[in-house]
C-alpha cells in the first residue's frame, strides 16, 4: 500500500478548515450560517478520516452527518423563527465564567499532552493498515461476524437506542398525543 | 520543524482537543439552543477524531492488540455517530416542543425546572 502524498500539507489545510469552521459555528448570529460552517467542518473531518485509512467512517460521516443530521438541523431552523433570535444578545450572562472554564480545560489538555510526550518521541506512525478495499469488510466482520464479531450485541443495543430516539422525537414534536 | 512536518497521532489529538474546546465554549456561552446543539455535535466529532486517530495508531503497532485488524476505534466512532443521530433527533424534538410553548429559542428562558 502506498503512503499518502503530501500528508503535512493536506493535514494542515484540513485542520485549518476545521478550526475556522468551528469558530464560525460558535460565533455566527444566524443559525443557518452556523449550520453551513458545521457542514464544512464535518466534510473536512471526513477527508481527515480518509488520511487515517478509515474510508468507511469517512463515508458514514458524509452520508449520516453532513447528509442526515445537518439536514435535520436545517429543517428545524426553518421551522422555528430565527429572526428574533438573531436580533437578541448572542452570548449569555455567564460567558466570562464559561470562557474561563473552557480555558482551564484547554490548559489541562496542554499539560496532559506535554507530560505524556515528555522524554520520548511523539507517537510513532506505523505503516501497517488495511487498504481501502479491505477496511469496510474488516469493520463488518467486527460488527456482524458470528465468530469474530465482538460488537454484535452493542450493535443491537444501538438499534434499540435509535428506536427509542425515534419514538421520543415523535412524542416530543407532536402537538397532542 | 521535523515534528511539524511529520504528521503523527499527536497532531490529530491536538486538533481534536481544539475542536473539543470550541464546542465547550459554544455550549457554555451561546444563548441560541440550536447553536448549543451544534456545539455538542462539534464535541462528539472531536471525540470521533481521537478514536479514529488511535485506531490508526494501533494498526501500526505490533502485538496482540495491534496489527491491521485493530479497527475498534473506527467501530466506536460509528457507534458515536449513531448516538449523535439519536441525540440530535431527541434534542431537536425537545426544541420544537419548547418553541411551541414559549416562542423563543433562548436557553436563558428554559427555566421551568429551576428552583
Amino acid at each position: 500500500m502506498n503512503p499518502p502524498v503530501a500528508t503535512p500539507f493536506f493535514f494542515y489545510l484540513l485542520a485549518a478548515t476545521m478550526i475556522v469552521g468551528g469558530i464560525l459555528v460558535i460565533t455566527r448570529k444566524n443559525a443557518v450560517h452556523s449550520a453551513l460552517a458545521l457542514i464544512t467542518t464535518l466534510l473536512a473531518q471526513a477527508a481527515l478520516y480518509l488520511m487515517l485509512y478509515a474510508p468507511f467512517v469517512a463515508g458514514v460521516q458524509i452520508i449520516l452527518y453532513a447528509g442526515g443530521i445537518m439536514v435535520l438541523f436545517l429543517f428545524v431552523i426553518m421551522l422555528i423563527s430565527i429572526e428574533r433570535a438573531a436580533k437578541e444578545r448572542q452570548f449569555n450572562k455567564q460567558w466570562l465564567v464559561g470562557g474561563v472554564a473552557a480555558l482551564a480545560l484547554g490548559g489541562l489538555f496542554i499539560s496532559v499532552y506535554l507530560k505524556t510526550t515528555q522524554g520520548k518521541m511523539l507517537f510513532p506512525e506505523g505503516r501497517m493498515a488495511y487498504g481501502e478495499s479491505q477496511n469496510t469488510q474488516a469493520i463488518a466482520a467486527l460488527l456482524f461476524d458470528r465468530h469474530a464479531g465482538q460488537y454484535m450485541f452493542a450493535f443491537e443495543i444501538a438499534s434499540l437506542l435509535l428506536l427509542v430516539a425515534i419514538i421520543g422525537a415523535v412524542v416530543m414534536a407532536k402537538k397532542r398525543i | 520543524m521535523d515534528a511539524m512536518l511529520h504528521i503523527t497521532t499527536l497532531h490529530y489529538l491536538v486538533l481534536g482537543a481544539a475542536l473539543f474546546l470550541l464546542g465547550v465554549i459554544g455550549v457554555l456561552t451561546r444563548r441560541n439552543v440550536v447553536i448549543v446543539l451544534m456545539s455538542i455535535e462539534l464535541i462528539l466529532n472531536a471525540v470521533n477524531l481521537n478514536l479514529v486517530a488511535f485506531s490508526r495508531y494501533w494498526q501500526g503497532m505490533p502485538g496482540h492488540f495491534g496489527g491491521p485488524g485493530a479497527l475498534h476505534g473506527q467501530v466506536f466512532a460509528i457507534f458515536v455517530i449513531t448516538d449523535a443521530a439519536a441525540e440530535a433527533a431527541v434534542g431537536l424534538g425537545i426544541l420544537i416542543a419548547f418553541f411551541r410553548n414559549k416562542e423563543t429559542v433562548n436557553v436563558d428562558e428554559v427555566n421551568l425546572l429551576k428552583w
